[in-house]
Parts: structure tokens; C-alpha cells; sequence
């Protein structure tokens, strides 16, 4: 399956890409697999995909370690929001 | 996509105060007060000068959760309607950021709701700010 993760702020100029195809072989992930994996594949982004307070939107809707991953879904990784 | 019926948006231009209030109150004659909220860039944060702040938004994502903002507002506080507009990219000290303009039949709904509105964007709007200063840039904290 692919996913299509994508980074925003700190971890956008850390990963140095906007977004990145990821293809998955073997049984299906759910965040905390995926977040796991790129973490293990960067050190220096792994730092900040490691870090308490990181965000995860699945299909622009905020979700948890557990959400389970389908084929094609958009994984955006960020920090704390800080607008207004 | 349109979300909210054009009543919240995120664009890099500066908005109008006064044409945002306008088209509020267009609408209805039940009005009894509109409540403000406009945020500006300071010149200073967190013991450091501020030259100019960059805003980063996660296009799309962003606007839904205005909508959906704007959506419980107005539910939770009886709002006749609500505007709310952040602005993207580069600004500079002094520049406008965001805009809460909340519509109510009494001023008291209408201020709890632009309070309530700021509060809860600051926390769930993916919205990033980094600061550049003299002596360098750093994508500020989010604050407890």
C-alpha cells in the first residue's frame, strides 16, 4: 500500500520535503507503526517524531496512535499548533 | 473549496474590518452588537525583538477546523453569525493576523464567543508562526 505523509513547521524543514509517497509492504499500520518507522529511518526528524507532543491528521482529521492506516490515506505529522 | 459559506477563510491578504463587519450584519436585522477580535503582530515576544513573523497552514485541514469552529460557536453561544479570517505567509510588526467578528442579538454572547473563538483556534487550528529576529528564527512554543 502507499501513504502519502506529509510535514508541516519544524518538521517540514527537518525532513527537508513538504511530502514523501510511502510504500508499505505486509499487514496494514496504524500510526504509532508508521510514525515508528520513519522515525527509525531519519535520526534527525526521528528526534522530533519521537517527541511527546507530536500532532497526526489522517485525511485532515486529527488522529490517534492507534487510528488504523487504509491504502492511499494523506499522514500529516506536526507540532503543537501556534496561530493566531 | 469554500468553507463556511465564505465566512472563514486563511489568505495572505490583509482583510477589511469594516467590509467584514458589513457583510456580518447584511444578513439579518436581529443583531444587537458585533464583538471584535483583531490580532496584530507585536514587535516584541518572549524577550526578543520581532522583525517579521512567517505563518505557515496546512491548507485545507485549516479551513475545515474554522468551519467547524465557527460551526460550534455559533451553537454554543447563540450566535446570529461569525466571520473569522487568519492570514498566511510573511507578516511584518504591526500587521493584522487574525479577525473574530461575532454577531449576537446581546453583546455578552457576542464577547464570550470571540473570546472562546481565539482560545480555541490557538489550540486546534493547524496553524504554525515562526519568529525571525535579529539574531536568527525559531517556530515558537506552542503555550500551555
Amino acid at each position: 500500500m502507499k501513504l502519502t505523509v506529509r510535514y508541516f513547521a519544524v518538521l517540514r524543514e527537518r525532513a527537508g520535503v513538504e511530502s514523501e509517497v510511502v510504500a508499505w509492504d505486509g499487514p496494514a499500520p496504524d500510526v504509532e507503526g508508521l510514525r515508528a518507522h520513519l522515525a527509525a529511518r531519519a535520526p534527525a526528524l526521528g528526534e522530533l517524531l519521537r517527541g511527546g507532543s507530536l500532532l497526526v491528521a489522517v485525511n485532515r482529521e486529527y488522529a490517534a496512535p492507534g487510528t488504523p492506516l487504509r491504502d492511499g490515506d494523506e499522514v500529516a505529522f506536526f507540532p503543537p499548533v501556534t496561530g493566531g | 473549496m469554500e468553507h463556511g459559506g465564505g465566512r472563514v477563510r486563511v489568505q495572505r491578504e490583509p482583510f477589511d474590518v469594516g467590509a467584514e463587519t458589513a457583510l456580518l450584519t447584511a444578513g439579518s436585522r436581529r443583531i444587537g452588537g458585533v464583538a471584535l477580535f483583531v490580532g496584530l503582530v507585536r514587535d516584541f515576544s518572549q524577550g526578543r525583538a520581532v522583525t517579521k513573523i512567517l505563518f505557515e497552514h496546512f491548507p485545507g485541514m485549516a479551513e475545515a477546523r474554522l468551519a467547524e469552529l465557527r460551526e460550534a460557536a455559533i451553537a454554543r453561544f447563540g450566535l446570529i453569525d461569525l466571520v473569522v479570517v487568519h492570514r498566511c505567509g510573511e507578516l511584518a510588526p504591526g500587521d493584522q493576523i487574525v479577525l473574530i467578528a461575532a454577531a449576537a442579538e446581546h453583546r455578552a454572547e457576542a464577547f464570550a464567543a470571540c473570546s472562546w473563538c481565539i482560545d480555541e483556534l490557538k489550540r486546534t487550528v493547524p496553524i504554525w508562526k515562526k519568529e525571525h529576529a535579529p539574531d536568527g528564527a525559531v517556530w515558537l512554543e506552542a503555550h500551555p
